[in-house]
């Protein structure tokens, strides 16, 4: 193993950071929505827990991501440490000082990837807060996010996106343009959603959610203004996190921002669209919660290759993430006893993959390189995220259960997560129920 | 169960690191790769037995 310097990506010129630096202030809208989705997804006596949970995750991913979380990251073009296999370099980890020490903090790449990085890592934070809804503990929902902070997120934004050995597949290997997620479809969303996957194994189902016999029953989220509008929200940020991105790390020039943000919207919308009809087609009535996620669904698949399609193709990549997200939700929940409220695995795990899968199936993402082994490469990191980020994340959650009790305490689940933990409810002067029907 | 679930899992990611790393033809290099995501299949589908099995025994 011996300490190397990435190839140095090109600098931007100043109206190019500029520009890349307003985009990445739409950021933050991408959260608000995920924590309005969270929120409305959720019920009402856990309304204000779980924004307040959302807040704090944020705070804290954004504290210990400036810790540690860069010095494991990095950016293209900064030491690394690699491994020497077949006289090739293979970065696998960035050999940057804590505390962002020795880095200026201007319009250079290197400082835009740690703003960019600052609210991405808070985004991958939130996503795993809708599964373990109205059961995680305030205190353990820090933890695990210090962890995801900490370890697992910079560990595999590296490889993707710092000039690690996923991105070095193509100069490496031939395999196209090496792995492509220019706004994270893999190295925020899926890294999330399988962190979900984790905390609802860990968590388990919600007490009343299945019956003796393994039955699902419906606990209707409380309020579907806030997840609508969250959508909206979501939307915003998404065009500022797949521009931004595509431009730091894909190499983009500046000007096909506009490309991208028309291929992210259309990407959600005929995911979302296509969710309606589904759900009509299945129930009878649209599902206002599931076209929700199928258009949240439509923006995570947009992320990896926005910049590489073309708009037909945009619609596809959307109007299958629509199909495929309402029936993954309701495998997990009929089929495979997960129960997952704010449908994070669905969205952000198989929505993420999807979209990386994408990359290599509708886009001309590996064109210049020859295409040949862009597939092979998209393939090889989503065999990394199922293979090493869902263990990983799973094995840390679990140390830290036995360490800190995850789960709220059984009369936390029948009083509520706002009265339990924070002493009042998020609607003082609406009568909001508890679980007092279901026997104790 | 859910133990060597995870260890299918890795063990996945290790052909297909080893593969892309190790192999010079492409080929080769592809067969190990999708054998890699096989293995991780297999451990997935473990994963989600083991969960069923302990909630069942929960119930």
């Amino acid at each position: 193993m011996t300490l190397s310097v990435a190839p140095s990506p090109a600098s931007l010129p100043e109206v190019s950071a500029l520009v890349c630096f307003l985009l990445i202030l739409l950021v933050p809208f991408a959260g608000v929505g995920l924590a309005l989705i969270n929120c409305g997804l959720g019920r009402a006596r856990s309304a204000a827990h779980a924004m307040l949970a959302a807040l704090s995750v944020t705070a804290v991913a954004a504290i210990v991501y400036v810790i540690v979380g860069f010095s494991w990251q990095g950016a293209a073009g900064r030491p690394e440490h690699v491994f020497m296999v077949g006289g090739k370099a293979w970065g696998w980890i960035a050999a940057e000082p804590f505390f962002l020490r020795g880095l200026r903090l201007d319009l250079s790449p290197a400082a835009l990837v740690v703003l960019l990085q600052l609210f991405s890592v808070g985004l991958a934070a939130l996503i795993p807060l809708s599964s373990g809804a109205d059961r995680w503990r305030l205190g353990a929902t820090c933890a695990s996010t210090a962890l995801l902070a900490g370890c697992t997120y910079p560990l595999f934004a590296h490889w993707a996106w710092g000039g690690g050995w996923l991105a070095q597949l193509g100069a490496n290997c031939g395999l196209g343009r090496g792995f492509v997620d220019g706004g994270g479809s893999g190295a925020i969303q899926a890294v999330g959603g399988l962190t979900a996957l984790s905390i609802t194994w860990i968590l388990r189902p919600r007490r009343g959610k299945f019956s003796a016999e393994g039955l699902p029953a419906a606990l209707p989220g409380h309020n579907a203004v806030l997840v609508l509008l969250g959508c909206l929200f979501a939307w915003i940020g998404w065009i500022g996190l797949n521009s931004g991105g595509a431009i730091l790390f894909l190499g983009v020039e500046p000007a096909r921002v506009v490309l991208i943000a028309v291929n992210t919207t259309l990407c959600a919308a005929a995911s979302g669209l296509t969710t309606v009809v589904v759900t009509r087609v299945r129930f009878g009535r649209p599902d206002a919660s599931l076209s929700a996620n199928g258009w949240v669904a439509g923006l995570v698949a947009s992320s990896a290759g926005a910049a590489f399609m073309k708009p037909a193709a945009a619609i596809i990549v959307g109007g299958v993430a629509g199909i495929v997200v309402p029936l993954v939700a309701d495998v997990l929940e009929f089929r495979l006893a997960v129960d997952d409220p704010g449908g994070a695995i669905s969205v952000h795990a198989v929505g993420g993959l999807w979209g990386l899968l994408a990359v290599a199936l509708l886009t001309d993402a590996g064109a210049p390189q020859g295409s040949g082994g862009q597939w092979l490469a998209q393939l090889v990191g989503m065999a990394t995220l199922l293979g090493l980020v869902l263990p990983l994340s799973y094995g840390l959650n679990w140390l830290l259960d036995r360490a800190y009790r995850q789960r709220v305490e059984r009369e936390g689940e029948f009083q509520g997560m706002d009265l339990f933990e924070l002493g009042a409810g998020a609607y003082p002067e609406f009568d909001v129920h508890g679980d007092e029907f279901l026997p104790r | 169960m859910k133990l060597a679930a995870f260890l299918l899992l890795v063990a996945g990611w290790a052909i297909v690191v080893s593969a892309v790393a190790l192999l010079p033809s492409a080929g080769p290099r592809a067969a190990f790769v999708l054998a890699g995501v096989a293995v991780e299949l297999l451990g997935l589908g473990l994963a989600v037995r083991s969960h069923l099995v302990l909630e069942a025994e929960g119930e």
